[in-house]
């Protein structure tokens, strides 16, 4: 699957690379969906890798098409978790673990990546160590600046807030504490035009 | 001169109003007929007797109902005030510098009486005699920086220095020209200025960001910054954008000269003494263009600047839709003379409006 490249936008969206092998200790990888591929790429450049990796996969909507071939890689150690929030308690407790010189791999949607390399900050991982692609879905991760809900996976613009109900707009400024887009009501100089929703970058 | 307190409201029936006084000592924003992005920063030192310069932090008229409007914010939204664990000791810092300079600057409405770290606080204008113990936030109602900035006008950003860099990591705002304090706190200065069209281009931000790191305690500097907005309304913040925003489509030839109002803000930055953090106070002063024009200089410059300013800064500021009604208005006061240099009203100086 080809890589998706983001237009130029404002210095606060983030930017993400490609992950290389780098040498470590140990190497923690977390992935959803498509990004299990970013992973495989990895295991090709330096398949020696995955004996001291850790890997925390989210299938999403992918199912069970990536997670042998991810098995087959032979990490240390494998999980596959339902859910971002299902596993984040395991992500916490694997980055307090942690040893100097672990590596952090994060691959797949932007939400994803965004909430981990979050703990991972919080657990005092230096920025250096940790490195991301994006991989898969461009859906976003917003937050509605009105009643502060949380939409996962937001794929048009505009869309529906999850929480309140209003038409909110995408933007492209970006919190880092909250790894989440800003969503900004887009009917509220002219109530009840919203224009149709269109997919994002279409 | 002794202040006379205005009993008036930001919202609702909007009965905000500038006296003569107000109008007169206004920070009108342009020292030419025409306005771009700029690192148009200069030092903190004073200013003419009178001027919204004059003093560290400018007490006007509105005072007492400004901070009645910031307590109904806080009270819909706790998270207008927020400060990361950090930064405690820049809010002790903040509640010092205002506390001293208040009390030096205007001492029949504030004094602090400091006996060690026992320190008694008197706010005349707000009937506040209260004593508690400096450092130690158990004797405070709530944190420091929200404790005096309750008590002081505009917003606040505090910016704690790391590297060569600034965090915004805490800070009170509820009288912003539409920023979240609770989506940018934590962001760097050129993330939280992302959204800002131009400047990065023109290097205007790295310019900034360099003479902001080299500020020295006891050597302030400031700024202005203008944007408008329909109503006097201080609250226009994102949170809240789907209440007022439609308030800019009731504008009409009759009712724009009393409600379409330039807003300015006054931003002066300090360093802090004990956490070096950076302290930005943003103050916002309102004018109803009906008032803005009683100054002949500043109605025919107005005209020109919003005529000619360039689109993307009319968008970003949010009135290109407002921007033709605007300039039907303003041309009447706009007689073609030429305008002193400099933003002084010079009302002695300056022909009338030639009709
Ligand atoms: C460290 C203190 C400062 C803080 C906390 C701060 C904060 C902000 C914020 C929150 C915005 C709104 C951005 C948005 O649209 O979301 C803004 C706009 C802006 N800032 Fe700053 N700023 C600071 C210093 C400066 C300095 C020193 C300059 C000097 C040139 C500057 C120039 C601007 C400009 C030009 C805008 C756009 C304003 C408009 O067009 O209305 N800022 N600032």
């Amino acid at each position: 699957m080809s890589k998706f490249q983001f237009p130029p936008s404002i210095s606060s969206r983030p930017v993400y690379g490609t992950l290389e092998p780098r040498p470590g200790k140990a190497h923690l990888m977390i992935a959803d969906a498509e990004g299990a591929e970013a992973l495989l790429d990895l295991a090709a450049s330096d398949a020696a890798l995955f004996a001291n990796a850790h890997i925390i996969y989210i299938p999403k909507d992918t199912g069970e098409t990536y997670v042998e071939r991810l098995r087959a890689l032979g990490p240390a150690q494998f999980y596959v978790g339902p859910s971002y929030a299902a596993s984040v308690q395991r992500i916490r407790r694997v980055l307090s673990d942690a040893h100097m010189g672990l590596q952090v791999y994060l691959a797949g949607t932007e939400g994803l990546m965004g909430q981990a390399q979050n703990e991972a900050m919080q657990a005092g991982i230096p920025h250096g160590a940790i490195q991301t692609e994006h991989r898969g879905s461009v859906a976003r991760r917003m937050q509605c600046v009105h009643c502060k809900g949380i939409t996962e996976d937001v794929t048009t613009d505009p869309f529906v807030c999850s929480h309140c109900g209003l038409n909110l707009f995408v933007r492209d400024h970006y919190s880092r504490r909250l790894a989440a887009f800003q969503g900004v009501c887009i009917d509220a100089e002219d109530p009840g035009n919203v224009p149709e929703p269109v997919e994002l970058y279409k | 001169m002794t202040i006379q307190f205005n009993t008036e409201t930001f919202r609702d029936d909007y009965s905000f109003r500038n006296s003569d006084w107000a109008i007169k000592r206004f920070p009108f924003p342009f020292h030419e007929d025409s306005y771009m992005y700029s690192v148009n920063m200069e030092q903190h030192r004073g200013g003419p007797a009178g001027s919204v310069y004059e003093k560290r932090f400018d007490v006007d008229e509105h005072y007492v109902s400004e901070m009645a409007d910031r307590a109904i914010v806080l009270a819909e939204d706790p998270l207008r005030c927020q400060s990361l664990p950090h930064m405690t000791l820049a809010g002790w810092d903040t509640l010092e510098l205002i506390m001293v300079s208040k009390s030096e600057d205007y001492p029949d409405l504030f004094e602090l009486h400091r006996d060690g770290d026992r320190w008694r606080w008197i706010n005349k204008p707000m009937g506040i005699d209260h004593t508690f113990t400096f450092l130690d936030e158990t004797t405070l109602p709530c944190g420091p920086l929200e404790y005096i900035t309750r008590q002081a006008q505009g917003d606040y950003a505090v910016l704690d220095q790391r590297g060569d860099m600034l965090y915004m990591d805490a800070g009170m705002v509820t009288t912003q020209a539409d920023w979240s304090l609770d989506f940018d706190i934590g962001m760097d200065f050129f993330e939280w200025h992302a959204p800002v069209p131009l400047a990065h281009e023109m290097g205007i931000f790295k310019r900034a960001l360099k003479f902001l790191l080299n500020i020295q305690q006891g050597a302030p500097a400031r700024r202005l910054n203008w944007t408008m907005t329909v109503n006097p309304l201080l609250d226009t913040s994102p949170e809240n954008y789907h209440k007022w925003g439609v308030q800019k489509t009731t504008l009409t030839p009759e009712n724009i000269g009393a409600k379409q109002h330039l807003r300015v803000e006054l931003q002066t930055f300090y360093r802090l003494p004990r956490s070096n953090a950076l302290l930005f106070p943003i103050r916002c002063y309102l004018i109803a263009f009906q008032d803005l024009v009683t100054v002949p200089k500043w109605g025919r410059r107005l005209h020109r600047v919003v005529r000619d300013l360039p689109e993307e800064l009319a968008t970003y500021k949010g009135f290109i839709a407002n921007r033709p009604l605007m300039l039907d208005y303003l041309s009447r006061y706009d007689d073609g003379l030429p305008t002193s240099p400099g933003i002084w009203p010079d009302l002695e100086t300056e022909p009338p409006l030639q009709t």
